[in-house]
């Protein structure tokens, strides 16, 4: 672990309880679902001015919990990485937003609405980025199928041609 | 066939300014469909004659579901996704995946093979610079660069197929080293890339860099701060014309960069000349690093020895039993990776290409997820496009160096 | 034949009238500018210098479908694109002929999932499949001949449907 790293994550970890933990030298800490606000907004202030990456795992059938959400901060100035890590349950999941503090929370989330269904309080603009506006259902949820198309051999082809939907002219 | 859903000005009445509502300005569509916006992007433009008051990007025309599909593959099969997310760094894709395989493994990579990494990525380096320049000058008219640049990546291609077979999805970096090794003809075709190259990109600067056409169009055009740029998550070439010094390479070194001597270009105006300067300075520097690691070229093995993630070679298979245990665990089933989470980031041409790889334990990735950095460049255009002509517009899309796999993954 | 001998050396030239048709439609088929993936970038190398597509009548690519009698759909359709594609290939005035250039607008390609159209003929009428992940512009370019003889095998009152 970086030695600069230290005292920030011992500020944050006395600041929102729980501990830290390192695999293969990433550092990530758990945080509450309603600090998370407050804890991007130390973050920040502690000198992480780049988001990286926000994303979420989905451990179906586990219900609690049954997401993680993952944001990953970068610090330009002293060269550090950290990820933080919330956990949600899968009914009715939902975070406040970050989208003021890093502007390009704005579409993770709407990306993250999309795929996995889970909603972000006050966030200016929550619709459909990736799919259709129309679409039914998050397809990154681990439930939802994948939609693989059985391919065409030679002894199932005239089964499988007739319920392809062939365009007309 | 479901019809195109017709999208009104009180669905977006939050986005669009209250001109448009009154009906003062015109919504314009730059569809999908569309020379200028590098692939299927789709804009809605509100406009007050020529100039944008807003600019509503709306993506998710090539969404492929590579990340879903990535979980139904073994690590191995899924590496073949990987090129074809952003399809004009394919090997960088390759290398963004394989670091990440080999983070979560703790797999060794040999030092030759390290070093054959690093010049085919700054080829393909090169050759992403050579697109976007010839298709960003295209769009400001200057259309005979798009002759050169695409005449200059034909060698650039002919290195990629001699070694891998295939011209732009090779597959070639695979955890654990390489596919095989480089053949013979690779040093002495590279080699007169670096002789040839160098003068092409004097005679590019001689055509645009003090062009007063190119001056009129890029100087002063799409500005952003080194604050705004970080807050939007904008990294890459972007990031570094805007005045702040942050590279992966030499930041964050991987695959053996700290061995090479190079140069990180930045700028401080952040308009989009800048931006066009920084590439070219970059593109210079790949050529620099690749005759560098050619020179430095250390003999030995392509593959870790680790057979329990990486294939042996097909001759011992005849003679050694674990040998051909190890293969036929590989090819049924798949190496199995322990339990835990990682996050690897690599530099591609266009920024900061990270990689979020989980495993529960299985033979298949359980999540992948793909940082791209196309997906946050694109979120600065609403800001930079702000009281600009329409013309300007595209000359901003082109300096943001945007594709749309990458965008939509 | 015997018209030929008659006449001489006149300047006059005798042929079918579907035969002339079918020349002046292959030696200037101009295609609609749809790429939407990787195989854009190889028909773009196509297009270049180096594999030269104006050989062929294709100096050009035009951005309007109304002014273009060829499309090449290049890269993978998602579920997003497939009306505008079909809204798209409406829009050409006929004769019109649609090339599928590899493997994903072909039969969906390496994506079997929920968000590609498995082959691009669920959506539009296909001519020509090119094969290939990407295919090499010379694999585009023998596609493209093959569909000038498609065109020249025409007979006059199949154009119209």
């Amino acid at each position: 672990m970086d030695k600069k790293l230290q005292p920030i994550l011992g500020k944050l970890e006395k600041e929102f309880g729980g501990a830290a933990s390192e695999y293969r030298g990433d550092v990530s800490l758990v945080i509450p679902a309603e600090r998370i606000v407050a804890a991007c907004q130390q973050v920040h202030a502690l000198g992480f001015e780049l988001l990286s990456a926000l994303t979420a795992v989905d451990y179906w059938p586990e219900e609690r919990p049954r997401f993680h959400i993952i944001y990953q901060f970068t610090s330009v100035s002293m060269n550090l990485v950290l990820t933080l890590r919330v956990p949600l349950p899968g009914i009715n999941p939902s975070l406040p937003t970050v989208s003021h503090l890093y502007r390009n929370a704005n579409w993770r989330e709407r990306e993250l609405w999309d795929m996995f269904g889970i909603k972000f309080q006050g966030h200016p603009d929550l619709r459909r980025i990736l799919m259709p506006a129309d679409w039914e259902g998050h397809p990154l949820r681990k439930d939802y199928p994948l939609g693989y198309e059985e391919p065409q051999f030679t002894f199932n082809f005239e089964e499988i041609d007739l319920r392809k939907p062939y365009a007309k002219e | 066939m479901p019809d195109i859903q017709e999208i009104t000005v009180d669905d977006l009445k939050h986005l669009v300014s209250e001109r448009a509502i009154q009906g003062e300005t015109v919504l314009l569509n730059m569809g999908p469909q569309h020379p200028s916006t590098h692939g299927v992007l789709r804009l809605l433009l509100e406009l007050d004659g020529e100039i944008v008051v807003n600019c509503i990007p709306d993506i998710g025309f090539l969404h492929t579901g590579i990340e879903k599909n990535m979980e139904a593959k073994t690590y191995a099969k899924a590496e073949v996704m990987s090129d074809r997310l952003d399809y004009m760094n394919t090997v960088g894709n390759n290398l963004a995946y394989s670091l990440a395989v080999e983070k979560l493994v703790d797999l060794d990579v040999p030092p030759r093979a390290q070093a054959i990494r690093v010049i085919l990525t700054e080829l393909q380096r090169f050759a992403s610079h050579l697109v976007w320049l010839g298709t960003s000058a295209l769009d400001l008219a200057a259309m005979s660069m798009f002759l050169y640049c695409f005449r200059e990546r034909e060698y650039i291609l002919d290195v990629m197929e001699m070694c891998s077979g295939q011209r732009m999805m090779t597959t070639y970096i695979r955890p654990g080293g390489l596919w095989r090794d480089v053949p013979v003809e690779f040093e002495a075709a590279v080699r007169e890339i670096l002789k040839t190259f160098p003068r092409r990109v004097d005679e590019y600067e001689a055509l645009l860099t003090r062009n007063p056409l190119m001056l009129d169009r890029t100087y002063g055009i799409g500005k952003l701060t080194g604050e705004e740029c970080l807050n939007f998550g904008v990294t890459g070439p972007m990031l570094r014309a805007s005045g702040v010094k942050w590279d992966l390479r030499k930041d964050r070194p991987y695959s053996g960069y700290e061995l090479y001597d190079f140069t990180v270009p930045t700028r401080t105006e952040g308009d989009v000349y800048a931006r066009y300067l920084v590439r070219l300075e970059e593109m210079r520097q790949a050529l620099k690093i690749v005759q560098q690691a050619l020179d430095k070229l250390p003999m030995g093995p392509v593959r870790s020895n680790n057979h329990k993630y990486v294939p042996p070679p097909r001759s011992e298979i005849g003679v050694s039993m674990e040998a051909l245990i190890h293969h036929f665990k590989l090819w049924t089933e798949g190496f199995e990776a322990p339990q835990g989470a990682i996050y690897s980031a690599v530099e591609s041409p266009r920024g900061e290409l990270g990689v979020y790889l989980e495993s529960d334990g299985g033979p298949k990735p359980y999540r992948i997820h793909w940082r791209t950095p196309s997906f946050d460049n694109l979120q600065s255009l609403p800001l930079m496009s702000k009281g600009v002509l329409v013309a300007d517009l595209v000359a901003i899309i082109g300096s943001v160096d945007i594709v749309l796999g990458d965008v939509d993954r | 034949m015997g018209v030929e001998q008659k006449l001489g050396n006149m300047g006059i030239a005798t042929t079918t009238l579907e035969q002339a048709v079918a020349w002046s439609r292959t030696n200037a088929m101009w295609p609609l500018l749809f790429g939407l993936a990787c195989c854009a970038i190889e028909m773009m190398s196509a297009q270049a210098a180096h594999y030269d597509m104006s050989r062929f009548g294709m100096e050009l690519m035009r951005p309007s479908p109304r002014q273009s009698d060829l499309m090449i759909v290049a890269g993978r359709v998602s579920r997003k694109m497939a009306p505008v594609l079909r809204r798209l290939y409406d829009q050409m005035p006929e004769p019109k002929w649609v090339i599928s250039m590899g493997d994903c607008a072909s039969c969906g390609g390496v994506f079997n999932n929920y968000a590609i159209v498995q082959g691009v003929d669920e959506v539009v009428p296909v001519d020509v499949y090119v094969a290939g992940c990407p295919p090499r512009p010379e694999a585009l370019i023998h596609g493209v001949l093959m569909l000038y003889d498609k065109v020249r095998g025409m007979k006059f009152a199949e154009g119209k449907k």
